[in-house]
């Protein structure tokens, strides 16, 4: 059975993955709007399970369906969020929204 | 080929189309799918449920990111040895796999029982399941119920490993079984990515 593919330098992505945790933990303690944090810390996460997927699981080797399998759940997640938010408008905020929405009588 | 194929060349389709080294690989690949989509399903209730609430703590606050962040390492580090073990059979290494897949091994150990320490300090400290005295009780519901689904996986991984590694210890495991370990590794990735993930969503963010 002869190898499809030459290993790649394992060494390389272990040290990106340790840069990128470090920069993460750096990143909470910086001085910066929540917003851009949150969206720094979300680019970070998904690079690094990238680079785990992509070489240490040799997505990047495969063939490209099997990629798309791989991909299928993110995809799937990422509608479930959006599924999801239709519940953040119609659930009041447990103190300042309890007053302002009060639950509507039952009526059955 | 297998034995299948040659007894009934027409009928049997010959190898997986996705993953021509064997059916077993794609179905690891279709399973963690699957699993990805338990994991997906809680971070996304994790996020509407602490969108939705007003005195969420902010977790790197409660929780211990310095000891977390070398869990993350930990994993990193044992997914390394993982493909250094995997590399060593597919070569015919036997005294390789078996020295990089007990690293592997004992890095899940270790992470767990950095796990059970992390549990233990915040429990005593008044981290309760259904209530804590940082602000919404879902908080610490939530972070239980997410490290520890993924500290099973780890669980389950480590058994996993460990039953090559006796396997390897017997003289049972030969160059032959790469495509075993080649599997088994693939869980092993798919539980370090998910980790990746918790620490972001659950610690970090």
């Amino acid at each position: 059975m002869a190898q499809a593919h030459k290993h790649p330098n394992y060494f390389a992505i272990f040290w990106w993955l340790l840069a990128l945790t470090i920069i993460e933990v750096g990143v909470i303690y910086m001085p910066l709007a929540r917003v851009l944090i949150a969206i720094l810390l979300v680019g970070l996460a998904l690079s690094k399970a990238c680079l785990v997927a992509m070489y240490f699981m040799h997505l990047k080797f495969e063939r490209t369906t099997l990629g798309l399998i791989a991909v299928i759940p993110l995809v799937l997640c990422v509608l479930f969020v959006f599924a999801l938010l239709p519940d953040h408008a119609a659930t009041p905020h447990q103190t300042a929204g309890a007053a302002a929405a009060p639950a509507p009588p039952p009526s059955r | 080929m297998s034995q299948a194929a040659v007894l009934h060349p027409e009928v049997e389709p010959v190898e997986s189309p996705l993953t021509p080294e064997s059916w077993g690989k794609l179905g690891m690949w279709i399973f963690l799918a699957g699993d990805a989509m338990s994991f997906g399903a809680l971070l996304a209730g994790y996020g509407a449920l602490r969108y939705g609430s007003s005195d969420w703590p902010l977790p790197s606050a409660v929780l211990g990111v310095g000891l977390t962040a070398f869990m993350t390492f930990l994993l990193i580090c044992s997914s390394v040895t993982m493909v250094l073990a995997l590399a060593g059979i597919q070569r015919g290494d036997l005294a390789a796999l078996r020295k990089f897949l007990a690293l592997t091994i004992l890095g899940g150990v270790m992470f767990l029982g950095m796990q059970v320490y992390e549990w233990t300090h915040l429990i005593h400290d008044g981290l309760g399941l259904t209530s804590n005295r940082w602000g919404a009780s879902l908080f610490g519901t939530t972070f239980f119920l997410i490290t520890g689904f993924h500290g099973a996986h780890v669980t389950g991984g480590v058994v996993y490993l460990s039953t090559y590694l006796v396997r390897s210890l017997l003289g049972r495991l030969n160059q032959g079984h790469a495509n075993e370990i080649e599997i088994a590794a693939l869980y092993w990735h798919f539980v370090d990515l998910v980790w990746i993930l918790v620490f972001t969503f659950v610690y970090l963010l």
